[in-house]
């Protein structure tokens, strides 16, 4: 993930006039001593009734405020922490110089999408973890993420619509499977090059995951649009209900004139428990479940998708797309919505601040705790979970402790609805249309170096590599794929011709 | 935007619609389903095809009005554009010379049957369908089952057509009569839970083409999640056909009943706008 840090070309940025001017106007003494700044929430006994975004955006002063605090470090590690390389601190120090627009090319340049990264990012494990304050002074980072996104929605809403500079059309078409972060980041990229691009999407809408994933009130479907909207105007083309591997063979699309193809399917196959009663109605995954409402309108009366909700609804998982989902079961009007994961708070694989919010939000949390049964009413219908307790044992492969059931501790939860977000695996449909491509023994593809698959000319990344990561890295992914795409065109398909 | 060639009623609640989708007609073959979706605030639904015309780039579907998207859709006419449509869906069914193949379809069944007993028939088996429906109002594709059928038997449950019968009693005649290879069965879940019991009574390998309710139609998100010999399998990425010996049928029911009341309540405001609208 983590490319070398081309040191000599950031310190030679850095030693530009503006930038050492700048770094001398406050000492460092005095930007450490300025505290981190604090996004501003929505009320969350407001927000958890409404779709409105719960992070609410810093303002310009606020933004000023905390770009004083960024060192502008000789080494700055910060942009190791970022696996699209995005160069941090000069993108800082144009908003710091009150250039806004300017940082907000300064993002463009290594990333797609800075006002989705900017929200979904886990920003304190990456970018933030490597920063000095953080790593030296033990003080709070620089606010990164946030004023990644100020950066890019002050660009957005104040801007002119720009796209980067594109290369002169070479006419070269290439194909890319999924419209999400990793593919969208490559139709981008490839577009620089000057490629002939095209999207295939298998659903009616485009942006993958962050459409029908990630909820309203923390990433609105407008900035997906808007950042998809650049792509096009970047010249990429775009066609949705088309699945490569069943509307068409990549075999059909070579035919067509396609030299290169990156699949980035995503990893759309849920993962159940396989305990008894599990197949009752009620119970979902947790990508049916944010499918029908982000997607689909499931929950508003204008639309005619149905979804299952209730009084009480239950959500098993401790990620990401278990927060996602309780607060969404919440804001469609669950009395209780309630988390149960099977270790505790502290190993709970979601974000901090999902975790917070969620709290914030009167989300219940059940920790240490696993179904082990359900059961339902005359009709089939999902009415009652039995739970049994768990304590931590050793650490397990994944370095930590290990969840062991308790004998004897089973007890039972009334439900009305029960979301299931234990992991999801690689979707099979490119797979299955390709037997002789290489796969994992977790059904993920097998990629070089380059992102290419077994098969000369095929490339791939994101989730379907991974197996359920982040949209960052998904981004990282098809950063590195496109590159490797453009030499492999250069060297094997224009060199041959 | 998929446009509408032709509409025609094949029953009062029954319609079939030709639609103009090149790649899903050229790539499609018998057993595959599409997902469509008629507006932009209307929901996914999985439709099989029951016919294709590679050379006109077209589809056939067949669809018989229950809810409130079977309703809007048999409403649309020749010339229509229908948003969203995508596929070839789910698993081919696989087709091999058995020998003789028993194919029972009861009432909207039989448009998922028929692109099979015509493959069936192709790869020389000897075809024996059985088509049943309610009364004779109901029964659909009786001239091309015909065509495609060394046998036709068509059945109703008041006599009013065909003999008169459940399409079990058919099945067993036709199983005490002759040796039957293989036998498929389509049709409302309870129908193929006992057309399965029938055959399984005589040991003979039996598919059932299910149709759950999805959203996606690509494994993404387990709607249409069924239990076969004890194992969870996705109706879209692992069949549509399965062993239907094996196929949980009880919990299928419940599971297509999941939405019930709230379908229902959709329905109810849908008559009553439609109702709204005709009086104005």
């Amino acid at each position: 993930m983590e490319e070398e840090l081309n040191e000599e070309y950031y310190k030679a940025e850095r030693k530009t006039e503006w930038r050492d001017k700048l770094r001398k106007e406050i000492k460092a003494k005095e930007r450490t001593n300025i505290s981190r700044v604090r996004m501003p929430e929505a009320d969350p006994n407001v927000r958890n009734k409404s779709n409105l975004e719960v992070n609410k955006g810093l303002t310009l002063e606020m933004a000023l405020a905390e770009s004083h605090r960024c060192l502008d470090c000789a080494v700055p590690t910060c942009i190791i922490g970022c696996p699209v390389g995005t160069n941090i601190p000069k993108f800082i120090k144009f908003l710091e110089a009150g250039d806004v627009l300017g940082a907000a090319e300064v993002l463009k340049e290594n990333n797609t999408l800075p006002a989705i990264c900017g929200r979904v990012c886990p920003q304190e494990i990456q970018c933030e973890a490597q920063c000095f304050y953080v790593k030296k002074l033990s003080k709070e980072g620089a606010a990164i993420g946030h004023l990644e996104r100020f950066v890019a929605d002050y660009a957005r809403e104040h801007g002119p619509a720009t796209i980067p500079a594109l290369a002169e059309p070479n006419g070269i078409k290439m194909a890319v499977i999924g419209s999400g972060p990793a593919g969208l980041t490559v139709a981008g990229e490839l577009a620089k090059f000057g490629y002939d691009v095209t999207v295939f999407e298998a659903l009616h809408d485009l942006g993958g995951v962050l459409k029908y994933g990630i909820p309203e009130f923390r990433l609105p479907k407008s900035i997906v649009d808007y950042e998809i909207n650049t792509i096009k105007n970047m010249g990429v083309k775009f066609v949705t209900n088309f699945i490569v591997g069943k509307t068409a063979s990549i075999a059909d699309l070579k035919e067509e004139g396609y030299v290169a193809f990156f699949i980035a399917s995503g990893a759309g196959l849920p993962n159940f428990m396989n305990i008894p009663g599990e197949n009752y109605s009620g119970i979902q995954s947790a990508n049916e479940f944010l499918t029908r409402v982000n997607l689909m309108g499931g929950g508003n009366k204008d639309f005619d998708t149905p979804v299952h909700t209730g009084k009480n609804v239950v959500v098993v998982g401790g990620g990401n797309t278990a927060m996602d989902s309780v607060r969404t079961a919440k804001r469609m009007g669950a009395e209780r919505a309630i988390i149960i994961y099977r270790r505790s708070m502290e190993e709970m694989p979601a974000r901090a601040e999902e975790i917070k919010h969620a709290i914030e939000e009167d989300i219940e949390f059940i920790n240490l705790a696993s179904p082990i049964e359900y059961f339902a009413d005359e009709r089939g219908k999902v009415n009652k979970m039995r739970v049994q307790k768990m304590e931590l044992g050793e650490p397990d492969a994944s370095g930590r402790r290990r969840p062991v059931a308790i004998e004897g501790s089973e007890y039972d939860i009334a439900v009305d609805s029960v979301v299931i977000a234990v992991g999801v695996s690689p979707n099979p449909i490119v797979q299955q249309s390709m037997p002789e491509l290489e796969i994992t023994k977790w059904n993920t593809i097998k990629v070089d170096d380059n992102m290419m698959t077994s098969i000369p000319g095929l490339f791939a990344g994101g989730d379907i590599v991974r197996g359920g990561a982040t949209v960052i890295l998904a981004m990282g992914d098809g950063r590195k794929a496109a590159s490797g795409m453009h030499s492999y065109v250069q060297s094997e398909v224009l060199v041959k011709a | 935007m998929f446009k509408i060639i032709e509409k025609k009623f094949l029953s009062e609640n029954v319609a079939r619609l030709v639609i103009e989708a090149p790649y899903i007609a050229k790539s499609r073959r018998a057993g595959h389903f599409i997902i469509l979706r008629i507006d932009k605030n209307g929901e996914r639904i999985p439709l099989t095809i029951s016919d294709a015309d590679v050379e006109k780039g077209t589809i056939s579907l067949i669809v018989q009005r229950v809810g409130v998207s079977s309703h809007k859709l048999c409403a649309m006419n020749a010339g229509d554009f229908i948003l969203d449509v995508v596929g070839p869906l789910g698993k081919a069914t696989h087709i091999t010379n058995v020998g003789t193949v028993l194919c029972a379809g009861g009432g909207v069944g039989v448009a998922p049957l028929f692109p099979i007993v015509q493959a069936m028939k192709l790869a020389g088996n000897r075809v024996i369908t059985i088509i049943a429906a309610r009364n004779k109002d109901l029964v659909i594709l009786e001239n091309e089952m015909s065509e495609y059928s060394d046998e036709l038997i068509v059945m109703t449950d008041d006599g009013s057509k065909g003999t008169k019968g459940l399409v079990t009693q058919g099945m067993e005649e036709v199983i005490l009569r002759e040796k039957i290879n293989q036998a498929i069965v389509i049709g409302p879940a309870v129908m193929m839970k006992f057309a399965a019991l029938t055959t399984k009574k005589y040991e003979i390998p039996t598919m059932a083409s299910l149709n759950t309710i999805m959203v996606d139609g690509t494994g993404m998100c387990g709607a249409c999640r069924v239990s076969v010999g004890g194992k969870t399998e996705f109706v879209c990425v692992d069949g549509p056909e399965f062993d239907a010996h094996k196929v949980n049928f009880d919990e299928m029911l419940s599971r297509l009943g999941a939405y019930k009341e709230k379908e229902s309540e959709n329905y109810d405001e849908y008559v009553k706008s439609c109702e709204a609208t005709a009086l104005n």
